[in-house]
């Protein structure tokens, strides 16, 4: 395996907007809301940044595809703007152009932002998407609530577990969650609910009711990178920075080759593993202090921290029901709300779980700041359980 | 000796019961007290979905050596595309078929059989017939129609039963008639109908096709008998001088009448039960008269269809309520919600590129490591092999599948929502995120084996085109029956 980034790659500032339905603001203002708090926390100005990537999935926004949203938006100095798009880790992969900008010694200083204005369709939910020419004649036709529903059909048969005793454990995902978004002021979703409430719930796609399901959020997060020693040049002595960033891109097996069960994400597991190894984390779930992971659907989070090797395999149920996940258990995982209380703006999600962990290290958080964490991991996926990208950072001093 | 070879039925799984349609109509006399059912197509069925699956059932023994393929239908759905053309793609007989398309009547069906059985030579042709009846909600016709397919395999070659003649009458009586464009038919007064119209001109046809056959009408064990209005089998068996015990059973009150299908579904239902060296007519009347012979070989005690009639008929499933029925038969307009609004827009030159996928269900199997995969690629899926151009062609339409994963989604659109799908696994290797057609809930799970079977996938509504796909739907016993549910 190549050497990797491991702390060549400074965070020095870090912004992320109110999330929600931002019904009175438009994308530009949304990018300006994250970006100043960022580039005020850097202390730097615009005109030393060297190149920016801009993370947005669904929209085409107002200028149309391309880099030139962000840079109208900011009136950048004519810098080089390169936008990217991997579904739901979009932001991710802004925040690994940036950084690897940055690595490589082609920029001294880079911007990745991320951003989506999803409220602008007229009904809940995504929106609906384009799947292409020849696979919207052939491939189901089917909703991300849908498609990630499929996990707990096969979760459920994998381990045998009993269907009411998972849809309780997949409860505990959300009641968690909703406690932790209620103490983040940016949260889309911040009222505390009950399991009876999660369990009652009107049914989205079988067995995943209304609140087993995220926020469809607008929003938008940044970071601005360097090197370690540009940001203590800068006056950050102790800088944060990445210990990892490993990208994982499904190659159609799940869906085509008759070895995977249905019941896990493959990439997750590939990138976790990659991450770990680019860490040097031997222990994940002794050496990682918190967690931010792609909680789209309450099923979602429950799997993956198998496939983070958090819990073990077909264990994690349990895990959620012991509490072990919640914001005073062994391994506090969206102490900001996540995705389901935070919201999910595609495009700003990976660097919104970012920002949480660079809020956290730097004892910044307020009143969900967790004791003494040295490492945090971000976990972001796009597309769906059979095929997906998948995204996992890990984020230290 | 030119004969039937094979045959095949399909009867969609809903049915409508007659009791539902004055239950529908408040104060509507349609149907009151009545018993029975008729068959209605599913949103996602019709001429093109049936004809397909009547034929799968008709070559489920494996045929060979076909040269054509006809579709008769009053009803199908492109006017100026061969329907029989996607039919042949579903049915991947390969490319080097002749085709067509025969319509116009309800004399279609006949037409077609004995023009097939007249031509008989070395090769076979299939012949299939199907109708998706387009009737007004309250009409009389709306208790009496059916939807369903036959399909006929004819040749000269072991044969279950032979051709042993014909006769043709054309003459141009306006029962009814349906203008190029329209739905629905028009219909002139059933007396005259009867008396002027049938009770003229089919006995007097039977009559001529038994002369040409060297036949007595006493000598008819099974007639088939057209009923262009209610109750009108036993009066042309007795003019023309049939035995009453002949008359074969229309499937009233089970399927209901499927246009010209109809002959050709009863001629299958009645070859079902038939014994060897009996004698069968099939007669059907529009604007004129089609009567044709056929006496059942030995070869008839040792074939049956995978399905047949009695088996496509006791798959069943009674439709949950009226208003289902008349949002899937397009006689009502429903919110479909803004989900619905995208545009589905085919790109009819991908469609070309990938047809043997899209209408074949056609994957691949590698030549070196042996691995099958949908679609067929370029590469490899297998990780340890990954070969290029390895694949040969292969079919997973007949294959057996179970689920590994799935749902019931309530959010994107379906037309009878919540909408089942999932991932499906082939045996013996292969996979595909499907989706599931005639699921029950509650009656699935990981697991569940499935058969494939051809569907409309999607309706494109801005450019009134449709585009078809396999779907994975709950293998069922023939006797197993199921409940449909309202809308949830």
């Amino acid at each position: 395996m190549a050497k990797g980034i491991k702390d060549k790659v400074a965070i020095i500032g870090m912004g992320c907007s109110k999330f929600g339905e931002r019904w009175d603001q438009d994308t530009e203002d949304l990018i300006v809301e994250a970006f100043t708090e960022c580039i005020a926390d850097a202390g730097i100005d615009t005109g030393q940044i060297d190149a920016a990537w801009l993370a947005t999935a669904k929209d085409e926004l107002h200028s149309g595809k391309g880099g030139l949203p962000l840079s109208f938006a900011l009136r950048l100095p004519n810098i080089a703007v390169t936008r990217v798009e991997n579904f739901c880790a979009s932001g991710s992969e802004a925040l690994r152009g940036a950084a690897y900008a940055v690595a490589s010694g082609a920029c001294d200083i880079a911007l990745a932002l991320g951003v989506e204005k999803l409220k602008d369709t007229g009904y809940g939910g995504l929106p609906e998407a384009s799947r292409g020419v020849l696979n919207s004649m052939w491939w189901a036709n089917y909703s991300a609530p849908g498609a990630f529903a499929q996990l707990a059909s096969a979760y459920r048969a994998k381990h045998g577990i009993d269907a009411d005793e998972l849809k309780r454990a997949m409860a505990h995902v959300s009641v968690k969650s909703h406690q932790n978004g209620s103490r983040n002021p940016k949260a889309h979703l911040r009222n505390i609910i009950t399991e009876d409430t999660v369990l009652n719930a009107p049914m989205i796609a079988e067995p995943l009711g209304v609140f087993d399901c995220c926020g469809v959020s607008d929003g938008a997060a940044c970071a601005i990178v360097t090197t370690p020693e540009i940001a203590r040049a800068l006056g950050k002595n102790d800088p944060v920075t990445i210990k990892a960033l490993q990208i994982s891109v499904s190659n159609g097996l799940e869906s085509g080759f008759n070895t995977w069960d249905g019941s896990y994400f493959h990439t997750a597991r590939i990138a976790s593993k990659r991450a770990y190894e680019e860490a040097g984390v031997t222990n994940p779930r002794q050496e990682i202090s918190l967690a931010e992971v792609h909680d789209c659907f309450s099923i979602t989070e429950l799997v993956t921290m198998e496939d983070l090797f958090l819990s073990e395999e077909g264990q994690s149920w349990r895990d959620y029901l012991d509490g072990f996940y919640d914001s005073d258990g062994g391994l506090p995982c969206q102490i900001d709300g996540g995705l389901k209380c935070f919201g999910h703006p595609i495009g700003a999600s990976g660097l919104r779980m970012v920002y949480e962990m660079y809020l956290q290290l730097q004892e910044r958080a307020g009143p969900r700041q967790v004791s003494n964490p040295t490492l945090g991991l971000t976990h972001n996926l796009g597309g769906a359980p059979h095929q997906n990208v998948c995204s996992v950072a890990i984020i230290g001093r | 000796m030119s004969g039937i070879v094979t045959y095949g039925a399909y009867v969609p799984r809903l049915r409508l019961p007659l009791r539902m349609i004055s239950e529908g109509q408040p104060g509507a006399k349609q149907g009151r007290g009545k018993s029975g059912e008729r068959s209605v197509c599913n949103w996602d069925e019709d001429v093109i979905t049936m004809g397909v699956e009547a034929a799968r059932d008709c070559l489920s023994g494996g045929v060979q050596d076909i040269d054509s393929v006809w579709l008769s239908s009053t009803t199908a759905p492109f006017a100026d595309r061969q329907n029989s053309g996607v039919i042949m793609g579903a049915l991947n007989l390969g490319e080097s078929l002749g085709s067509q398309d025969i319509g116009g009547s309800q004399r279609a069906g006949t037409t077609a059989l004995i023009n097939a059985l007249n031509m008989s030579g070395e090769a076979k042709k299939l012949v299939i017939a199907s109708e998706n009846r387009h009737v007004r909600a309250g009409s009389p016709h709306e208790l009496r129609f059916g939807d369903g397919a036959a399909a006929f395999t004819t040749g000269n070659h072991d044969v279950i039963a032979e051709f042993l003649g014909c006769a043709s009458r054309t003459m141009d009586f306006v029962d009814h008639f349906r203008a190029s464009g329209e739905q629905d038919d028009y219909f002139w007064e059933e007396r005259w109908i009867r008396d002027e119209g049938a009770m003229k001109i089919v006995p007097q046809t039977i009559e001529i096709a038994l002369a040409k056959a060297g036949l007595s009408a006493d000598e008819i064990d099974h007639a088939i008998l057209p009923s262009p209005v209610p109750r009108l089998r036993e009066r042309i068996a007795k003019a023309a001088g049939l035995k009453e015990e002949a008359i074969a059973p229309a499937l009233e009150g089970t399927v209901g009448d499927t246009g010209c299908a109809h002959p050709l579904l009863m001629l299958a239902a009645t070859l079902e039960k038939a014994s060897p060296g009996e004698t069968i007519l099939v007669v059907s009347f529009g604007q004129g008269c089609d009567a044709l012979l056929l006496r059942t070989t030995d070869a008839l005690a040792g074939y049956a269809p995978a399905t047949g009639v009695t088996g496509t008929v006791a798959a069943r499933r009674e439709i949950s309520d009226y208003a289902k029925y008349l949002s899937f038969a397009g006689l009502i307009e429903r919110e479909l919600g803004m989900r619905a609004e995208g545009d589905n827009k085919t790109a009819l030159t991908q469609a070309y590129r990938r047809r043997d996928l899209l209408h074949g269900l056609v994957g691949g199997e590698c030549s070196a490591c042996g691995t099958r995969q949908l679609p067929r690629t370029r590469y490899c899926i297998n990780p340890n092999c990954r070969e290029l151009d390895t694949q040969e062609p292969f079919c997973f339409a007949d294959i057996p599948a179970r689920i590994v994963t799935w749902s019931a989604d309530h959010l994107s659109f379906n037309p009878d929502p919540p909408s089942h799908y999932g991932l499906i696994e082939f045996e013996d290797g292969g996979r595909m995120f499907a989706n599931f057609a005639e699921v029950v809930p509650g009656q699935i799970d990981v697991g569940t084996r499935m058969r494939m079977a051809f569907r409309i996938k999607d309706f494109d509504r801005k450019r009134n085109f449709r585009r078809y796909f396999w779907k994975a739907v709950p293998e069922m016993a023939p006797s197993e029956e199921t409940r449909d549910q309202p809308h949830g």
